[in-house]
């Protein structure tokens, strides 16, 4: 039986500051076989791969390619073992063709390496293509073709590296049903051929139909792994859920009064997101819950004015506001903590109090003129305080606190606007597990004061956990809205599904 | 991990510093003040070969010499701040130079380019300089930040026009394309009289006009709303947009107070030079952003201090008077010149690496 294993991943750990990522993991992928992986977002699926793939070195656990120890330092050594990535977000050079990301960093040369030989790139190529029965020209510049042929592309380059693992990560997020059978041949093409495959998926369905085998992760431990012939969907989703819920949040004592929030018809002018409708009442806590591109994210920034706006009508307590632009919205009382924190929330090389003041800069003005550090620096200590900041001073540099300080800073930077209404993207997202317990008692703190709060988050037991109500995005509508009380993890993952 | 501040912080954290990592703390800190370290070296050693160097006179002549440069690199350092940079420094204050001599040239004077026009008040041509600075300044911002463009390009082609557009200012009147000289006694007693002597050496007026606009600048960078915008929007344009900043009218204003700030330093050149053409103010951006990437201005964007840029100007400054009185060859000197600039951005950039 053991010489039927292509790849074995052993006890692999993985720990991060503050969070055991992986904890004794152990994958076993057979030749010829599709392996699928599943989990929740956050059960470590991706930090195992990219462990495999020597993008994390792993803290202990071994990995051996059939029956040999491997340990490859980046994905160019995996490659070169046989052992390839199709990424659900492409990693290709868009302004090249085909056939140049094809054979990028190898390409075939003539006259002792001089000169690369494009007739036989393009004929290479072009054999490659006739038998994955793609027609695509091997000439042609990667950013006109549509996404399915540049994952086709990426398909063939694992192939043309021999490779006998190949690891599809979210492959059909972005395709046609159509494009999904054309990927779904290759893959039972690329099996028969002996290879073994890891396929990470949310989506059950597919994953019931193509794999052969599945393992569930959780919480970064390893769960079971069955035939997918004697699984089905309801437990699968008890298998990647399985868990309780005491202890993990503080109790709930806010109490929803009258709507302050109105939103009609609200569709985005540059993303999927179409006719989001919903209310939302004071001191409440409203939760968005969705796939990964079900259009959270994009329903916040339209809200918030920094996406723009097709249609749509905002309310906030029976006045209609237009939210433009940040500024425009943070008069209307909006605050909006983003999803990438490094990306869009924190200034990194500037200090706390710099952090802390820059969205209400106005307020510290003397004589309409310059700006009174003091009042600056009063506001810094009360946010440092009230957050439970843990930092040495105000004039630390804020890249240097862990992320869940970071955030705190950047809540900070809100309340001091005095908002009503708090968009929360992903609040917690890479956050250790103390610090989430602070953020989630400080979103409770604010409900319990009276202000309104809106999060988004693709960890369902922090949904369910800390809000009262639970809209539910599917394809970038609206699929359902779910009192927490009375809902459970399964019906929410059904609706999630609703338009995929 | 908590973090010493203050200077007896520092020794402490030193102390408590394992054998291993003190060599590491001591080799980390030769890199970093490397410069001034060899600053220091060089101004003994030019000092040595030549005592006139750290005479009083000389000392002035430094002084001078930097002030006249400051107001041009606090412009630029708001545009490096910004991650940006900005090629029409020199041809703005070329442009503002030649239009600032040519309405305040004496009324006598031959060659003069509107022998019609009466002596005008110095404070009005001021006020003209600075706001054709503004006003390209504004240009440059204004394509920045609509269009999205580099401001390596933007000024790139709008230092082209301005060069374009003095040749054809040359041309006029009676000047025909000359340099334009014979300034107005007032102006030039503005500029370069004096009221303050140290022992014999006069010490210029302008040293003193330079000084406010450095105090206004400071004021501007570290105590208004403009001044911590800049900042966030060098740091993160994106997080600062989200944050509710204005990011265009931010990107916008820098570079008119740049244009501001070249058309002050155009002002002070034309009476200074005495003898204004095409090539006044030529490369002078160059210079100035070499100033401020010594001083610690960073073109990773929302770093800089105006205590960095004068330092940054006061110290290419001694190079470059040091390089003479050791009577190197003028072309050297530009070899020396390079090299201490790419030195100066290798170990800036260090600081914000990130190791792996």
């Amino acid at each position: 039986m053991s010489d039927n294993i292509l790849l074995e991943m052993k006890e692999i750990s993985k720990e991060f500051p503050g969070v055991k990522a992986l904890n004794r993991v152990t994958l076993r992928v057979k030749k010829g076989t599709v392996h699928a992986l599943m989990g929740e977002n956050g059960a470590g699926k991706s930090t195992l791969m990219k462990c495999l793939f020597g993008m994390y070195a792993k803290d202990s656990g071994q990995i051996f390619l059939e029956g040999k120890e491997v340990s490859f330092k980046n994905a160019k050594e995996a490659l070169e073992h046989g052992v390839a990535m199709v990424h659900q977000e492409l990693n290709q050079a868009l302004k090249r063709s085909v056939m140049d990301n094809l054979w990028l960093g190898r390409y075939p040369t003539v006259l002792g390496g001089l000169v690369v030989s494009e007739h036989q790139m393009k004929e290479e190529t072009k054999r490659i293509f006739e038998s994955m029965e793609l027609r695509v020209d091997p000439k042609a510049i990667m950013s006109t073709l549509p996404v399915a042929t540049r994952q086709m592309v990426e398909i063939a380059k694992a192939i043309s590296y021999h490779s006998k693992i190949i690891v599809f990560d979210e492959p059909t997020s972005s395709l046609t049903e159509q494009e999904v059978a054309h990927l779904f041949r290759m893959i039972r093409m690329l099996k028969e051929e002996g290879c073994g495959i890891i396929y990470i998926s949310h989506k059950m369905e597919e994953i019931l139909s193509i794999s052969d085998e599945v393992t569930v992760m959780r919480d970064g431990t390893w769960v079971a792994t069955e035939p997918a012939s004697a699984l089905d969907m309801d437990q699968l989703i008890r298998l990647m859920v399985g868990r309780t819920l005491t202890d993990r949040f503080p109790p709930k004592t806010n109490q929803p009064s009258e709507p302050i929030l109105e939103v009609q018809g609200l569709t985005a002018m540059h993303s999927h997101v179409k006719d989001v409708s919903f209310t939302l009442r004071k001191g409440e806590i409203l939760g968005f819950a969705g796939l990964a591109g079900a259009g959270r994210t994009e329903v916040l920034e339209c809200l918030f004015g920094v996406a723009a706006k097709k249609e749509g009508r905002i309310t906030v307590d029976g006045r209609n506001v237009r939210n433009r632009n940040a500024r425009e919205s943070i008069r209307n009382g909006f605050a909006l903590l983003t999803e990438e924190r490094r990306a869009t929330g924190i200034f990194g090389i500037l200090d706390i109090t710099e952090n802390v003041a820059i969205s209400s800069l106005s307020k510290y003005k003397v004589k309409g003129l310059y700006l009174s550090n003091r009042r600056m620096r009063e506001d810094t200590a009360w946010a440092i305080k009230a957050m439970r900041i843990k930092t040495p001073s105000q004039k630390t540099k804020i890249r240097s606190l862990s992320g869940g300080n970071q955030q705190k800073v950047i809540l900070g930077r809100w309340l001091i606007t005095d908002p009503d209404i708090l968009l929360l993207d992903e609040p917690t997202r890479g956050i250790d597990v103390g610090a989430k317990f602070e953020i989630y008692q400080l979103i409770l703190d604010l409900a319990n004061n009276g202000k309104s709060v809106i999060m988004v988050s693709s960890e369902m037991p922090e949904l369910l956990g800390v809000c009262d109500r639970i809209v539910v995005m599917s394809g970038g509508r609206i699929a359902g809205t779910v009192e927490a009380k009375n809902t459970s993890q399964e019906e929410i993952m059904a609706l999630a599904a609703k338009y995929v | 991990m908590k973090e010493k501040t203050g200077f007896g912080g520092r020794i402490q954290a030193f102390k408590s510093l394992e054998p291993k990592d003190r060599r590491l703390w001591y080799k980390e800190f030769f890199i970093n003040n490397s410069l001034y370290l060899f600053l220091f070296a060089a101004i003994i050693a030019i000092e040595i070969v030549d005592p006139m160097f750290l005479s009083v006179p000389s000392i002035v002549n430094i002084i001078s010499l930097s002030a006249a440069n400051l107001p041009i690199a606090l412009g630029i350092a708001g545009c490096i701040i910004l991650t940006g940079t900005d090629l029409s420094a020199g041809r703005i204050v070329g442009f503002t130079a030649c239009v600032a001599a040519s309405l305040l040239q004496a009324s006598g004077y031959p060659n003069k380019m509107f022998p019609g026009l009466a002596t005008m008040p110095i404070w009005l041509v001021f006020l003209i300089v600075v706001a054709i600075g503004a006003l390209v300044g504004t240009v440059n911002g204004f394509c920045t930040a609509k269009f999205h463009l580099h401001p390596f390009i933007v000024t790139l082609a709008t230092q082209l026009i301005l060069y374009g557009v003095l040749l054809m200012y040359l041309m006029n009147g009676n000047n025909n394309g000359q340099s334009i000289s014979g300034l107005d006694a007032g102006y030039d007693q503005f500029i370069k009289g004096s009221f303050l002597k140290i022992g014999k050496t006069p010490i210029p007026n302008f040293v003193f006009y330079v000084m406010i606009i450095t105090l206004i600048m400071w004021f501007i960078w570290n105590k208004t709303k403009f001044g911590k915008n800049m900042f966030a929007v060098g740091s993160n344009p994106e997080a600062a947009n989200v944050s509710g900043v204005n990011v265009t009218a931010t990107i916008i204003l820098v570079f008119m107070l740049a244009g501001i700030m070249y058309g002050v330093t155009g002002f002070i050149e034309a009476a200074r030079i005495g003898s204004n053409s095409a090539t006044t103010g030529l490369n002078y951006e160059l210079d100035a952003i070499a100033a401020c990437v010594i001083g610690g201005v960073s073109f990773v964007g929302g770093i800089g201090k105006i205590r960095g840029v004068i330092m940054g100007v006061v110290l290419l400054r001694i190079i470059f008077v040091g390089l003479t009185f050791l009577s190197i060859d003028a072309n050297m000197q530009y070899v020396i010149k390079g090299l201490i600039i790419l030195i100066a951005c290798a170990i800036d950039m260090r600081k914000y690496l990130v190791r792996k």
